[in-house]
């Protein structure tokens, strides 16, 4: 735990032991032709079949498929909510940031934020107290104490994101963060996200359906066939940040990784 | 609101004219006034009888409060609980009450005992049914997260599936309120001395029958101020509550 009152602004070290699953200790991310099914009310789903992955500590990987490949199956399985069937899952502790914001309707903008804290055992003030400087410096100053339904959106995005990393894994599934957001929000708040990780960097797994925002966030993106999902391809992007959608670089790899999605 | 008004003022009008014109005896059915003029010389009578009938409603409702809470916490917490005690709860609801009340003071005996019993019984049903609705209602997505934060059982529950279920809590009051007053009255009918079901019971073969709708407007009266005064104490204490946005559930 940082020493209270450090100059530098650092989220508590992800300080935790690396979780595995049914294997040696792990850094980052790595799923090995995972497959996994299950049970729904019209019969199995077979969500994965020799699903692979990796990610480095630190690194962004996007996933991009079609709807229904078994994206949010493979975040589950990484953040440890579920046990494949077949193969094997070994990543360090992971939080799970859901698709749509859920923050809690009753609870401010910054205890919102300070939940993981809280369910950690902190006492209520020292959370708020931690999470104030962070909450800052992610630009979000001045709506501590905003309610959520006082905030638009994409500050809702914000402010869940900000809980996403309060948590102090080292490893953010993000399942589809920007999908709820108007095309201008959304743009912005990739932005945010990006400098957000450039501040605060974490193995992230990103899940979209937008190839795109995949471009622009990862350092590798990797595209899924439809179900049962397995990766297919992967576009390594190695391009300096921050990166527009409309550099050339951008628009090229973004075209391939559509191409690979056909 | 005023739309209402107007309409109740109309009926009340209705009945009145009905009353006087018809010639009909009001031992069988009296005037509104004479209604307001039996409230008015009775007033001492009622208010002493509401005392009663007003203390059995409020512990009642505590007692069905309390266990109803008590139960939908249980078995929302216990999947042992909902198999074995949810059909349990459902049966409870199913007992033909006004059957039953004569038997529970029969066994409970002439006071406050079997009115708690039986405004608890007809009451307990809509606060454990909503509760366990409003505790089961969080978004999936939502205990996903709280469990990769690491969040025990008891700490999901806490910060977030207990303040999720308040407003279904407080809709469950809202219900029980509305039926208090008639279990009430119908415990003091099966077997008392005073309430203001006693009283009704009394007034009719007396032909005081403006007395036992006066007591009726009583009653109705004290169960809409209840209603509203729970519709009030959620929006002051749950503001997050009637905005459409932002709803966990």
């Amino acid at each position: 735990m940082p020493a209270k009152g450090a100059t530098t602004i650092r989220l508590e070290a992800p300080v935790q032991e690396p979780r595995t699953v049914g294997g040696p200790a792990a850094r980052g991310v790595r799923v090995d032709a995972v497959s996994f099914s299950y049970r729904s009310r019209r019969g199995t789903v077979h969500a994965l079949a020799g699903m692979s992955l990796r990610a480095a500590p630190t690194e962004i990987v996007a996933v991009v498929g079609p709807s229904g490949c078994g994206k949010s199956t493979l975040l589950e399985l990484v953040c440890g909510l579920q046990r494949p069937d077949a193969g094997r899952v070994e990543a360090d502790p992971a939080v799970y940031m859901p698709q749509r914001d859920l923050l809690l309707p009753w609870a401010s903008a910054l205890d919102n934020a300070a939940l993981p804290l809280v369910v950690r055992g902190m006492g209520r003030a020292q959370a708020r107290s931690r999470a104030r400087p962070v909450f800052a410096q992610l630009g979000l100053a001045g709506f501590e104490k905003a309610m959520p339904h006082e905030l638009s959106g994409g500050m809702r995005q914000r402010v869940a994101f900000l809980r996403t990393l309060l948590a102090g894994k080292p490893v953010l599934a993000l399942d589809e963060p920007f999908a709820a957001l108007d095309a201008l929000t959304r743009a912005q708040t990739q932005g945010w996200l990006a400098d957000a990780l450039a501040s605060e960097p974490r193995t992230v797994v990103l899940v979209t359906h937008d190839v795109e925002e995949a471009v622009v966030l990862g350092d590798r993106v990797v595209v899924m066939s439809p179900r049962p999902g397995r990766d297919v391809a992967e576009v390594v992007i190695g391009l300096p940040r921050p990166r527009s959608r409309t550099d050339a670089a951008v628009v090229r790899l973004r075209e391939r990784a559509l191409e690979a999605l056909a | 609101m005023i739309r209402a008004l107007t309409l109740a003022i109309l009926l009340l009008a209705g009945w009145e004219a009905y009353a006087q014109l018809s010639g009909i005896d009001d031992f069988i059915l009296p005037a509104p006034t004479e209604v307001a003029a039996a409230l008015y010389a009775d007033r001492a009578l009622l208010w002493q009888n509401f005392e009663v009938t007003a203390a059995e409603v409020l512990l009642g409702i505590g007692v069905a409060v309390t266990a109803g809470l008590a139960c939908a916490v249980a078995i929302h917490l216990s999947l042992t609980l909902r198999r074995t005690a949810y059909p349990l709860l459902v049966a409870s609801q199913t007992i033909p009450i006004v059957i039953v009340a004569p038997l529970l003071v029969a066994w409970l005996g002439y006071d406050l005992a079997p009115k708690l019993a039986i405004v608890g019984l007809v009451c307990f049903f809509p606060v454990a049914v909503t509760t366990l609705d409003g505790l089961a209602g969080v978004d999936p997505d939502l205990r996903k997260l709280m469990r990769t934060l690491d969040a025990s059982r008891l700490q999901s529950f806490r910060r977030v599936e207990a303040p999720a279920a308040l407003p279904a809590l407080f809709s469950g009051a809202r219900i029980a309120v509305a039926v208090a007053v008639i279990g009430a009255v119908l415990a003091e009918q099966a077997g008392s001395s005073d309430g203001l079901g006693h009283l009704i019971l009394q007034a009719i073969p007396q032909f005081e029958t403006a007395r036992a709708y006066a007591a009726v407007v009583v009653l109705s009266a004290f169960a809409i101020a209840l209603f509203a005064g729970l519709r009030l104490a959620e929006r002051r204490l749950l503001p997050w509550a009637h905005r459409a946005e932002g709803a966990v559930t």
